[in-house]
């Protein structure tokens, strides 16, 4: 089974890539961008079938590795 | 005395940090971080760098490696860690110090010295230390201290910060914050004190000739506390 999860920065933390990309796009002429905020994708392919038990262990390869949790939020997005 | 310093694959500063342990008397063993037993320590220290390529989030792998986890039982037992730089960050995602280190409030990479401030003397690391500013080097892209609210109250009210970025003649302000650290926190302590991380790189500053010697005061003094 493939999970999918993002990870992002919190609200209230600074993104500095995301704020210069944002930049960047304004100088190319997208006026009309308002903000930008960078994250990260996974994709994860895990041998197990079960839907629940699948998203189960990556909320916690979430909680344990791919995200952390003083600076960042995850959202397991989807699984197939 | 005796000293560990671990490498990881991708520190840079462990020599560094290997010569200036030993040019102040520790005797210093260099452990790969696939070991799992730390020698007989009396400090142990992790290195500036970027630990497997700074690759998901600086120091996040390092902080699972297999040497971490007698690393984290000698800390809990009191021994005394410190992670300089990229250590720092390491002790972040280990959770042994509270935090993270975000990027650089304006994107970019520092290199240059910086004075900062101790904050702190009731300690092993700066109990009698001849200075209170200390004029140290900084190389870093994440050093951007960052915490939770709860996080703050917790090391204010324990007085975990341990130095703080300030100007030559130590006012701490916006101006001598050099990449956006919350209150200029430059490191700071766990609870107990025994475990230090912090930006500034002391072992590049440890002669006369070449940097200045605001690191040796710093490592004279740590020896002299430990003996």
């Amino acid at each position: 089974m493939k999970i999918s999860a993002i990870v992002t920065l919190k609200k209230d933390v600074l993104d500095p890539q995301g704020k210069v990309v944002h930049q960047a796009l304004n100088g190319m002429g997208f006026s009309s961008v308002k903000e930008v905020r960078q994250g990260k994708y996974f994709e994860i392919e895990i041998d197990e079938n079960d839907k629940k038990k699948a998203e189960e262990k990556a909320e916690d390869m979430c909680k344990k590795l791919l995200a952390n949790l003083v600076i960042e939020d995850y959202k397991i997005i989807g699984s197939q | 005395m005796n000293s560990s310093v671990i490498i990881f694959p991708g520190s840079n500063c462990d020599r560094d940090m290997d010569v200036a342990l030993k040019k102040f008397g520790f005797k210093n063993k260099m452990v790969w971080h696939n070991d799992t037993e730390l020698p007989k320590s009396d400090l142990v220290v992790l290195p500036g760098g970027f630990s497997y390529g700074d690759y998901l989030r600086c120091g996040s792998m390092a902080s699972k490696s297999k040497i971490i986890e007698s690393v984290i039982k000698f800390a809990n037992s009191g021994g005394l860690l410190m992670g300089i730089c990229n250590g720092f960050q390491i002790l972040t995602e280990t959770e042994l110090l509270p935090g993270a280190l975000l990027r650089n409030k304006y994107s970019e990479f520092i290199c240059k010295n910086v004075f900062i401030k101790i904050n702190s003397t009731e300690n092993s690391y700066f109990k009698n230390i001849k200075k209170n500013i200390l004029e140290l080097h900084i190389a870093h892209n994440e050093g951007n201290f960052f915490c939770s609210s709860d996080q703050m109250k917790n090391i204010n009210d324990n007085n975990q910060i341990a130095v703080s970025y300030c100007n030559r003649d130590g006012e701490v302000n916006d101006d001598s914050n050099p990449n956006g650290a919350i209150k200029n926190i430059a490191g700071i302590f766990n609870k107990q004190k025994n475990i230090l991380g912090m930006m500034p790189h002391p072992e590049r500053m440890i002669d006369t000739y070449l940097s200045g010697d605001d690191g040796s005061v710093f490592f004279e003094n740590l020896i002299t506390n430990l003996r």
